[in-house]
């Protein structure tokens, strides 16, 4: 732990909220693009970033076998 | 995050989803074939289409009063209270009537076909599975205080995802991201696809629970706003009773002039004197824009029902542009299927971590216990320690008290 004590907020800040902030602005940015179209790219990107979440969510909850847990510092 | 402050929010994710967590199964499950009403209501024939005509046909538009005139014909004892083309398609109209004025749920919908005046269907909006559905999603069949009940529960439900945020950190610091640890104890196993998926749905979850709330204040907004702006407009009507039937002018006219006063813009509705969203002495007629956005707004145009000159066309405040555009976003029916699809995936999940959440407080264990760590209680590598499957809470508590040691 002491080796990486310098780096340690802000990797461990990244390491904890990197993918739930991803996921998130994801989720904002289609809830958002399918506003200002009506059938058109907007509606694509929305697609796309509402269904990244899910994907992640089946993913990790069914898909991926075996244990991840996080090695020890 | 220190012990105490994590055992506060803990308290607070706990009763915040206590006391919503029944009804907001209620409103995932009805919610999802409300998801698809439109393509259910084509699957059960439910949904009105007009036959098809030749091109030169399809154009032609009957005037509007003749459109009243053949829907209230059926219903000679009732009053029309509004008409609304299909949104999808607008070779349809809509006539609602109902007993008085006032807002009821005893209405009769008359599907009018726009090119002829020709009824095509008396659709029963107010019965069936989709109904109950419905109603069971909206007001639970207690109108507006069921609203705002609903509404005090999706306010829980908002606050239950705050703290769920704010909880996240202690129990998942020393965790990778995604991970479900299977092989254990499955409360273990609950508790991280709890985790997984409250934070995956996390975005959408708040935006469709605030607007589904926003929604519930529907018609107080209305309301506030007649008495907000229409006061100040219908100044000079004061103390005129509702203009009779018999006295009022062209319904078409009155749309005529709204739209040249409007230009490029359709349509939403029209709501007749006396009615909620009208005044006692106008036809409103509503307008949308073109736009992808500008169609989900409105503004509305007041028609002196007798002169059909026009009063005013207020432009809407913001809290009911709020309310409008709080709609599709709660409704999720403006990206076409996919979207549609999405929705209701993200339902399912919301559903999941609503009952696994509940799991999780039932499969809790002896609350004595909670915050007196287990055995060496020394910093594990694999997070938040189970050191015992009946415990929910002490497992992060440890693992943020060693946390603030080590930083």
């Amino acid at each position: 732990m002491s080796r990486h004590s310098t780096h340690a907020p802000s990797s461990s800040f990244w390491r904890l909220w990197g993918w739930p902030l991803v996921l998130g602005v994801l989720t904002a940015v289609g809830l958002v693009s399918a506003l200002f179209s009506d059938g058109g790219a907007g509606d694509v990107l929305a697609w796309i970033t509402l269904g990244i979440p899910v994907v992640v969510g089946v993913w990790h909850g069914w898909c991926r076998r075996g244990n991840r847990v996080h090695a020890p510092d | 995050m220190k012990a105490k402050s994590i055992k506060q929010w803990t308290w607070v994710h706990k009763w915040s989803s206590l006391v919503c967590t029944a009804f907001m199964l209620l409103l995932c499950l009805t919610g999802l074939p409300l998801i698809f009403h439109h393509e259910i209501g084509h699957l059960l024939g439910t949904e009105v289409e007009p036959p098809p005509m030749s091109a030169e046909a399809d154009r032609q538009r009957v005037s509007l009063d003749q459109v009243i005139r053949n829907a209230h014909a059926l219903h000679p004892d009732r009053v029309v209270q509004f008409v609304s083309p299909d949104a999808d398609d607008d070779r349809v109209l809509f006539v609602t009537l109902t007993p008085t004025p006032a807002p009821t749920d005893d209405f009769k919908s008359v599907a009018v076909d726009a090119r002829n005046g020709q009824v095509l269907a008396q659709p029963k909006f107010d019965e069936g599975f989709m109904w109950i559905m419905f109603k069971l999603h909206v007001d639970l069949f207690a109108g507006l205080a069921g609203k705002l009940f609903l509404g005090f529960m999706g306010l829980l439900l908002l606050v239950a995802i705050v703290s769920g945020v704010v909880l996240y950190s202690p129990f998942m610091r020393k965790l990778e991201f995604g991970t479900v640890r299977r092989e254990r104890r499955p409360r273990l196993k609950w508790l991280d696809l709890h985790n997984l998926l409250g934070i995956v749905t996390l975005v959408w979850a708040f935006v469709v629970g605030a607007t589904g709330m926003i929604n519930t204040w529907a018609d107080l907004l209305i309301k506030y706003w007649q008495y907000d702006q229409l006061s100040h407009i219908l100044q000079p009507y004061q103390g005129q009773p509702l203009v009779a039937a018999g006295e009022r002018a062209s319904v078409q006219k009155s749309v005529d002039v709204a739209l040249a006063h409007a230009p490029h813009s359709k349509v939403s509705f029209i709501a007749f004197p006396g009615t909620a969203f009208s005044s006692p002495h106008h036809n409103t007629v509503f307008l949308r824009g073109n736009e992808p956005l500008t169609a989900k707004l409105l503004q509305p145009v007041l028609v002196d029902a007798k002169s059909n000159e026009i009063t005013a066309a207020p432009a809407m405040p913001w809290y009911l542009t709020a309310l409008l555009v709080s709609q599709p976003l709660h409704f999720g029916d403006y990206g076409g299927m996919p979207m549609q699809i999405l929705w209701a995936l993200l339902d399912i999940a919301t559903i999941i971590v609503l009952g696994s959440g509940l799991y999780l407080w039932l499969k809790r264990g002896d609350p004595a216990h909670e915050h007196t760590p287990r055995g060496t209680a020394r910093p594990s590598p694999d997070g938040p320690t189970p050191t015992g499957d009946r415990l929910p809470e002490p497992a992060p508590v440890v693992a943020a008290s060693t946390g603030a040691r080590s930083a």
